[in-house]
Parts: structure tokens; sequence; C-alpha cells
């Protein structure tokens, strides 16, 4: 605990507020909620990854048991599910953008794309009557892989005549083809960023409700950013007016990105509860969210390197084909080019980069943000570049990396693709997990492996990420459609006590205490005394939402600026009271106090002579207590760190163990250290899991091959190691709190650590790449083939 | 439709359920106890395991009718009042949670763990945990919760 740090406030470990719900079975998530008089949707979806639909068939299934409605794409005639982000081509037009129907209108492009609801009085009834509709189609050829997607022989959307929804590119490329033309050595390589899926624990649901009396329409739904679907359901596929549309995400089972982006789902209940005047509940089968959440990744990527005689890197070019699946979803478009190839100078000095980005639609499930969202592909791409080059010129790993590092009094620090950083110190975050992974001790741990036939291997990622999205102007610069600061009002009752009610959502991350800390800490009241509300657009003012490791640097900095206000307008009461001037009034512990004097005021008096203004500057100041606040953040915040992974591969059966995992982070200050380490954690075995685990796979006809948990490897507990984690502290420059965001840190400097273990454990076996993930198969054949 | 009646939680209870209902729809529609959750369709991620004569079960494997007679323990039945169980108390003493989803069938896997092992290892530990998955907290935290709560329950 920093010095000063009380046992509540900034700096401790204060245990979660939301725990003892959660441990005793009293957790609210959206299946837990029922509406009188609801009912239940089976959402039928198509079995072909490309087929015109013909006809529709529903009259055996509207007559079914207990059936109240069916609906088509042809009863929902709606608004297209919208993109939140234009992203050009480098020619400057915009992005192809297809339609995006909530239920399919005339064609289905992947296996799992809506194409009727049918409601009913039970579930089983819903589904019992679904299997009576019956669709006539006409199977058309998929393009699946990227590929062939960029060969644009078979069309996902015939209307745009290519599979290319935009070719974009970064960079001077005349320029940095000359710096390679000049360059001592070159290194190339081909990187694939494996296709991912989230896998939240709760699977996705929705009820949705409708007050014929008032003609207000609730929707209850696991998201990260209710606000954000109110907005993009409402305004642009229902046509509902904000103030007539309430969203609920209440108690939520893990978000990962996958719940950030407005589903079909929730607008077909919310559309269909409308039509029907019941509740209607929707609630995935973990099958369905195989098939229907956005998935992650998925980028093909060719990478170059030029480095100068000494090891300096001179110029990185890179092209990629990012998949976006059949739809563009809500942030897709800005996964692979504004958080991904932005990224690509990493923690070096590299002076020029070109980067070019190919969005290619293929009749898979959508693809967009996934725990890191495009910096992960980021650092995998640079990471691997880096260990490659290191091990083509000759240079240790650690000294590549230290002869190209941005030093620590070069901040802020202005990177050739559109980024500037604003503080970091990357020696100290190296030379920590140096430490912490007892990496002098490596070369003897190895020879005992060695005796006991194992090839150990360490692996090294020194990455950066962007996050506390995001400054609203160059949002809006760069093709973002809504802005991204965050809110926060900051409600003082009459008594003292306070409730926050924060646009930020928390689906695992510990809002409730993180912030509960910093208002305590603020305002000088017990922790107790705060409750911090959120998740409900009938609440809570507005909000953006949780995502991209915004809601300290964002949210956290809102709801500091609304306490700022409460703090000067009860300066102005104790004032007025204590017959002081405001500029005298001192605020320390809780205390208002005139300088120099002990003439003072608690913070519950000064609340309660708020609410019963009778001794009050009647003329300068409204009664009540209760400020709110927007706070649209300066720049990105800038996390980065060290991670050092240790592994050991059985040669004879290419399995790999990670026998030990190092993190050593700078993510800012740090507020709750607990919470801190249990986000990394959490990221790195996401990180671990899609570097040896973890792939999505689909055959040549859209058909998806890892449907399930029996067939998607996730972690589980044996299959990962304890983990060393530890922070490094350089402050934000911009924000008052001095935070930059953990909840990505872990899934983003990872995946190359492993990876670059492995294929250190290797190396002397001829092995020079093992793609992810690396399981036993896969390091089989690299071994087999380098041996042949 | 059966009647079905079993003790759960210490109370005795029926209801008229279809016979394909499985026991856990019955624990969170009939009973209305939803902290036992539905992670998955495949019998893999443990979000719905339950007690059920006193030996872990993954409830959404089992038919409510299968259970006729039985005496179940739902995450609702593990504390005393206020007073946390040993082992739920260990999950908020060591981080061990952060969404929420699979911690119901996370603890009650865990009880059943430490009730057959006094004083599990690292290891025991990891691969007692084989059933259930939880994507929030890398198991890190919920492996040291594990252990805590273990020792606090008299290993």
């Amino acid at each position: 605990m920093p010095d000063g740090a009380t046992n509540t406030g900034i700096g401790a470990s204060v245990k979660r507020v939301e725990d003892k719900r959660f441990l005793t079975g009293k957790g609210n998530y959206v299946d837990d909620i029922n509406r009188p008089g609801q009912t239940y949707a089976y959402i039928l979806r198509s079995p072909h990854a490309h087929a015109k639909i013909n006809s529709i068939d529903t009259s055996a299934a509207k007559s079914a048991s207990g059936v109240v409605a069916v609906f088509t794409g042809e009863d929902m005639q709606v608004g297209s599910i919208p993109c939140g982000w234009q992203v050009d081509s480098a020619d400057g037009t915009p992005m192809r953008e297809p339609g995006h129907p909530a239920l399919a209108q005339g064609k289905v492009r992947y296996v799992g794309d809506q194409v009727a609801i049918v409601i009913a009085d039970t579930l089983d009834q819903a589904k019992d009557a679904a299997e009576k509709i019956n669709v006539d189609y006409t199977p058309l050829k998929a393009v699946v892989d990227l590929r062939d997607a960029l060969a644009d022989t078979t069309l996902v959307h015939d209307e745009i005549e290519t599979n290319i929804s935009y070719d974009w590119a970064i960079g001077d490329k005349a320029e940095v083809d000359a710096v390679f033309d000049g360059a001592a050595h070159v290194t190339k390589m081909d990187i694939v960023n494996n296709r991912l899926i989230p896998n939240a624990m709760e699977p996705r649901a929705a009820i949705g409700d409708f007050d014929r009396a008032s003609g207000e329409y609730t929707l209850y739904t696991t998201t990260q950013n209710p606000h954000v679907i109110r907005l993009l359901m409402g305004a642009f596929v229902l046509s509902i007016p904000e103030h007539k549309l309430r969203v609920v995400a209440p108690d939520v089972g893990g978000g990962f990105g996958s719940k950030i982006f407005h589903y079909a789902e929730e607008a077909i209940t919310t559309w269909a509860a409308g039509q029907i005047a019941r509740p209607i509940k929707w609630t995935a089968e973990r099958s369905e969210s195989f098939i229907t959440d956005a998935h992650g990744r998925d980028h093909l990527s060719h990478a170059e390197l030029a480095l100068d005689a000494n090891g300096k890197f001179l110029g990185l070019r890179v092209e990629t084909a990012a998949n976006m699946g059949a739809y563009l979803s809500t942030f897709a478009s800005a996964v692979p080019t504004y958080l991904h190839a932005t990224l690509l100078a990493g923690v070096y000095t590299t002076p020029v980069i070109y980067c070019n980005i190919k969005a290619v639609f293929t009749n898979t499930v959508p693809v967009d943000a996934y725990r890191g969202a495009g910096r992960p592909e980021a650092s995998y791409l640079l990471e691997r570049l880096v260990d490659r080059a290191a091990r083509e010129t000759g240079l240790d790993q650690v000294d590549i990396r230290r002869r190209n590092f941005i030093p620590s009094d070069a901040f802020p620090y202005q990177t050739p693709v559109a980024l500037a950083y604003d503080s970091g110190d990357y020696e100290a975050t190296l030379s920590s997990a140096l430490k912490l992974a007892e990496v002098d001790g490596f070369a003897a741990r190895k020879a005992e492996a060695a005796g006991r036939g194992k090839k150990r291997g360490l692996g090294y990622s020194t990455y950066i990420e962007a996050c506390g999205v995001a400054p609203s102007a160059v949002a809006g610069a760069l093709g973002a459609r809504a802005g991204l600061y965050e809110s926060a009002e900051v409600r003082v009752h009459p008594t003292g006590s306070v409730t926050v009610f924060t646009g930020s959502h928390s689906h695992g991350q510990g809002h409730e205490t993180t912030f509960a800390q910093l208002v305590s800490d603020q305002l000088g009241i017990p922790i107790e005394n705060v409750d911090i509300s959120h998740g409900d657009t009938g609440k809570v003012q507005f909000g953006m939402g949780t995502y991209g490791s915004r809601s300290l640097a964002v949210g956290g900095e809102a709801i500091v600026k609304a306490t700022d206000k409460i703090i000067s307008k009860a300066k102005k009461i104790a004032a007025h009271v204590l017959e002081a001037s405001a500029e005298d009034i001192e605020f320390a512990g809780g205390n208002f106090t005139v300088a120099g004097t002990d003439r003072s005021m608690a913070f519950g008096e000064v609340a309660l002579t708020a609410y019963v203004p009778h001794n009050f500057p009647h003329e300068e100041l409204e009664p009540g207590l209760d400020e709110t606040a927007f706070y649209d953040p300066a720049n990105f915040t800038f996390p980065g760190g060290c991670h050092i992974c240790e592994v050991e591969v059985d040669p004879d059966t290419g399995t790999v163990e990670v026998v030990s995992f190092t993190a050593v982070d700078d993510v800012g200050r740090v507020i709750n250290p607990m919470i801190v380490e249990g986000q990394v954690h959490g990221g790195v075995a996401q990180g671990i899991g899609q570097a040896l685990l973890e792939g999505c796979s689909y055959d040549e006809d859209g058909q998806l091959l890892t449907g399930s948990f029996m067939d998607y490897a996730m972690p589980r507990a044996h299959n990962l190691p304890s983990f060393k984690v530890a922070t490094e502290e350089t402050l934000c420059a911009h924000n008052s709190l001095g935070v930059k965001g953990c909840g990505e840190v872990g899934a983003i400097g990872s995946p190359p650590a492993v990876i670059n273990a492995v294929v250190d454990a290797l190396a002397d076996m001829g092995v020079t790449d093992v793609a992810m993930p690396a399981t036993p198969q896969t390091v089989w054949r690299a071994i087999q083939t380098a041996k042949s | 439709m059966p009647t079905v009646s079993m003790t759960v939680n210490g109370k005795a209870v029926s209801g008229e359920v279809e016979s394909r209902t499985l026991l856990v729809q019955f624990i969170r529609e009939h009973l209305e106890l939803t902290g036992t959750h539905v992670g998955c369709d495949t019998s893999q991620c443990g979000a719905c395991v339950v007690h059920v004569n006193g030996e872990v079960a993954k409830s959404c494997t089992m038919l409510a009718v299968q259970a006729e007679g039985a005496n179940v323990t739902t995450i609702e039945g593990l504390a005393n009042g206020d007073d946390l169980h040993p082992m739920q108390e260990a999950f908020r003493n060591n981080h061990g949670l952060q969404c929420g989803f699979c911690t119901p069938g996370m603890v009650m896997t865990a009880v059943d763990l430490a009730n057959k092992n006094k004083n599990p290892s690292e290891q025991q530990i990891r691969e007692g945990l084989e059933g259930n998955i939880c994507r929030c907290t890398g198991y890190h935290n919920i492996v040291k919760s594990v252990a805590e709560g273990a020792r606090n329950m008299g290993g």
C-alpha cells in the first residue's frame, strides 16, 4: 500500500463489494429475470453458410401448441443493424457496408444467421414449433477462407460486387520501400492470428418488453454498454426514440468484447414484444453462442522488418487481410485499422511504417473486438518479427529490444502511425520481469530439462497497447460514429451517503468496489456509504460503456470530475454556514475547515444543509448536492510491459507445458492491486489459450467444426500455471488519476511470449515458426518438417 | 406430466415437470433458485454443479425425475444465514471470482473436492477443477481460494 493510503482508499486491495451476492447465488443475470406474462423465444437459424431463401412456411408452427407468434424477415421490416465506425479506403471511398438485417431477407450468409423467431408460452413449445417451420433454401457456394474471399470468385454480398469492404492504408509506402532498399537486413514472415471464439461463461440473453399503456419498450440484455445499444437499436434499427426505450444490463457474466455489439436478437425480441404486447425471453444455448457471438482476431499478414547493421529497426511494412465475417459488426471495421495498424510501432523507435489492411467478407460469423481487439494482433505480429530478426541477426532477444526501445526520456513520443504515447518506461518493466522470471537461472533449467528429454524455451514480449478509448474528436476524425467520453452522476443523499451513477458497466471488473474506493477517497467518507449504480438507461444519465480498458481511465475520471464539482459546491455551503470565504475552506478527511481555525463541518453536515437549506446561500446556489460530469479524454492511454514465458516441449509428442509465466505491466496508478492482478491473470489465461489451445475452425462449406466446449479447447485449470505478476508505474500524463487501464494487457502481451518460447525451445531442431494454437499436433508437425 | 419430489437446501419441494425437464430447469424455473447457472449444453462447463445426495452433479446432465427423493444442495444452501461457508469466504478473500457466473458451480465443486481431500496440493486442485470452466480469473486465484477454503473447512 502506498504511503498515506487508507485501508479502503486508492492503492488498497479492498475485498469486492460484489462478491457476497455472487457467492450466495444472488446475482441477477438476464436469464434470472422473469417478467409477468413472459413468453419464450426460439430463433430458427440458417443451417447453411450461404443460401437463397425461396420460401418459409410457418403455418404449421403458428398453429402448434402454446405458440403465440412466428415472425420472419418478411414480417420484420426494420432498419439495418449499423456498424459504428466508418473506415475509408486509401482511395478515399467509404467502406462497403452491405445491409445487415435482423431477420434474413431472402438470403442467409452464415451458419447461425437468423431466419425466424418462434414465440410460445414455454421454451419447449417454441422449440417444438420451430421444427414445424419449412424453409426452402437453395444452397449457394460459400466462401470461408480469407484467401479465397480475396479472389472474389464467390461473393458474400452480390450487391457490392467484391468481398472487400475497404482497402485501407497508413504510412508512406514509397518512403518505407526506400528504407527497405537500403537495409542491412530484412526479416520477413507470414503471420496468422488465429480466429477465436470469446465464450464469456454467461451465454447472451435478451428479454424484450412493451408497455402498451405508456408505449415504452424495455430490453434486458447481456451487454457491456446499455446506452450504446439503446442508441444503435433505437435510432437505427427500430426507430424507437430514447425516451420510449429503456435498456437494462444487470449482472453480466463476462464480456471480453463479445457483449459490446448490438446483436440481432436484441432487436428481434424488442420488436416482437411490441407486436404481441407481452414480454419475450430469449437465452442462447452455448451451441448457439458459438455460431452467433461475434468471433475475434482472424488476421492473415505478411510482415517485413528492415534493420541496419547494428540491429536498429529502420522500417516496417505489413499487409493484412482481416476477416469481417458475413456482416460488419458494431466495431469490426475499427479493429484491424485504428486498433491494430496504429500499434505497429510497439515500444520501438522504428521511424517509418506502412500498413495496408483489406477487410474481407466471408460466409462466417461476424468478427469483431475480442479482449485486446487489434492490439493482440499487432503485438503478436511485431514480437514474432522481432524474435525472428534476433535469431537471424544473431542478436540476443533482450538486447535487440533494448537497442530499439523508445527511451524513457523521449515522452511524449510521436509514432509514425498516428499515436502519441504520453508516458512509459519499457526498460523498467523489462528489467523487473527479467528478475521476476529468474532469467539468470534459465540455462541451468534448460540443461536439467534436457536431461529429462524435454526441450525448454524462453520467450519474450515487450508490448504496448492503446486503451482508454477515446478522445472523441480524434475518434470522429477517424470515422467513429459516436463520441467516446464517459459520464458520471454523484448523488449525495441528505445524510451524506452517496450513490454514483456511472456509464461504465461492470461484467466482472469490480467497478462497484474500485469506483467506491475512488469516491470514498475523494470525499473522505467510509466506503460503505458509497453505492455504485450502473447498467440501466432508466437510472444512469448516459454512458458509452465498458470496453477497451476504458472504465477507470475514462469512467473513473468522469466520477472524479463530478466529485470535484460536489466538493466545490460543498465548500461554498460550508463557507456560508461557517461565515468564511469559500477560498478559505479546506477539505480533508471528510471535513470542511476554515483554514487556520478549528471551525469545521463534516461532509454529512454539509449534505444535510444542502437538502435542509434553512441557513443556505440561496442567492448564490441551488439547494441539493448532486452533480453530473462528462469526461472526454485528451488522448488514449498507453499501458505496456514485458511478458516472459518459459515452456517445456516434449519433442516426441509436441506437447507444450507452460512452466512459468511472468507479467510485469505498467498500467499507470493502481487503485486496487488485487483487482488489477486478477485482470492480468485472466488476460494472460486468454492469451495462453490463444497461443496453445483455442482455434476456431470452419470446414470448406462454412460449417463450424469447433462448435462446442468439446471441440473448442477452453483453458482449464490444469492447462495453466500460477502466474508471476507485478506492476511498474509511470503515470498517465493526461488524466488526474494517472491511470492507464489493465483489462486487456494480459491478452495483448502474452501470446507472442508463449510462441517465442516454443520456438526457442525447438530452435536447435531447426524450427523457426509454430502457428497458433500450438497444439501437440501443430508442434509435432513443425518438428517433423524441420527434420525433413 | 410426472410429479417430482425432493429435498432442496433442507426443504421438501415438489412440482409437476415434463419428463424431459432437466434438474437445472427444475431448480431455476420451478424453485426460482437462480444461483445455479447454465453455461453450456454439453456438460462441459460446470456452472450448473450442485450436490445430489452429497455428491457433485452437473444438474444439466440429470433429468429432474432422476432426482426423485434426493437430497439436493445448491449454492443458495451453502451459507448459514449471513455467515458464508468457509469455501465461499475463501473465494471472497482471494478474489477467486470476477463476473460471478461460473462461481456457484466452482464453489460447489470446490466444497466437494475439499470434503474428499482435506489438504489438496495445487496440482490436485487444478485437476479437481477439470470439469469447471472459468473465463475471467485464469484460475490463479481460484486455486488459492480452494486451498484456503479446504484448510478452513477443517483440513
